[in-house]
């Protein structure tokens, strides 16, 4: 028998962080970017040929060690370090992520490195890219539109990235 | 393609492909030390960039947090009603006070 719902069963996470920052007292909800147009391109050669890299949005610990007197965060920029070997961990206690009910101690729960190498040495996906790539959160659109993206998609091309995989925290 | 759990922000933004996995945020690749289940969900995603023909194409993988479908973390995320409204009115002016004074640190730096 199918269930009936008044509400949506997925969580609204625009709806909700307008009224939690409201219940804070900010007054301007945040614009949440909106595009008409959505770029597409379907596989040009099977999977089995391609490289894929994955894109992350934590931040390197290394960033946070030796900030600047005064400063509690490190300026923002994107990144790229080698994938061999898979990191064993990224900063992301400044993100957003649901931190009463998970954690994030499991790098492969958001940097799937280790199962596209597993899926590489099955020859199902051609190999992993010699670099994941890093665009940490910034809520800047303009800083990710006009700055982060193009580097990152610099790099993707410079690496032979035939597929992006972007996993948001 | 995006391997994520804010269905409606992605989805509002656009992207050629997404998996959605109705998880809190944080795991969206898998549970934590969960191998089997991360090795099928980026099958999915696979499956996903293979088989989809058209922009803002959603899938939403076929895993649930919890087995009896509990909605305790769906409801506790960013919260807000009589009990914590007060706290977190003080925590927004806390904040900003401490923004105001990080900003004024920075304009005395840069006067020097």
């Amino acid at each position: 028998m199918p269930e009936r719902l008044t509400h949506r069963t997925f969580v609204s996470y625009i709806d909700k962080s307008r009224e939690y920052y409201a219940a804070q007292g900010y007054t301007q909800p945040y614009q949440w970017v909106y595009h008409k147009e959505v770029p597409f391109n379907m596989l040009s050669k099977p999977l089995s040929d391609c490289t894929v890299g994955v894109v992350t949005t934590a931040t390197l610990p290394a960033h946070w060690q030796s900030l600047p007197e005064g400063e509690s965060r490190p300026q923002k920029r994107p990144y790229a370090e080698s994938s061999y070997p898979v990191p064993e961990a990224l900063y992301t206690k400044d993100l957003e992520w649901d931190k009463d009910t998970t954690h994030t101690d499991d790098l492969d729960t958001y940097l799937p490195l280790k199962r596209l190498k597993e899926l590489q040495h099955s020859g199902q996906i051609g190999k992993v890219s010699p670099r994941y790539y890093g665009a940490p959160t910034t809520y800047s659109q303009r800083q990710t539109r006009e700055s982060d993206a193009p580097v990152i998609f610099k790099w993707c091309e410079e690496d032979g990235v035939d597929i992006a995989i972007l996993v948001p925290l | 393609m995006v391997i994520g759990s804010a269905r409606d922000i992605v989805e509002e933004c656009g992207v050629p492909r997404f998996l959605f996995v109705d998880f809190p945020l944080g795991n969206p690749c898998g549970k934590p030390w969960d191998v089997t289940m991360q090795q099928a969900l980026i099958c999915e995603a696979f499956d996903l960039l293979e088989k989809s023909w058209q922009p803002r194409t959603t899938v939403q993988a076929p895993f649930a947090w919890t087995a009896d479908e509990n909605d305790l973390w769906r409801n506790r995320y960013m919260h807000v009603d009589d009990s914590n409204r007060e706290a977190l009115a003080e925590a927004g002016r806390k904040r900003r006070e401490q923004q105001r004074q990080t900003k004024q640190q920075i304009n005395k730096k840069s006067s020097e």
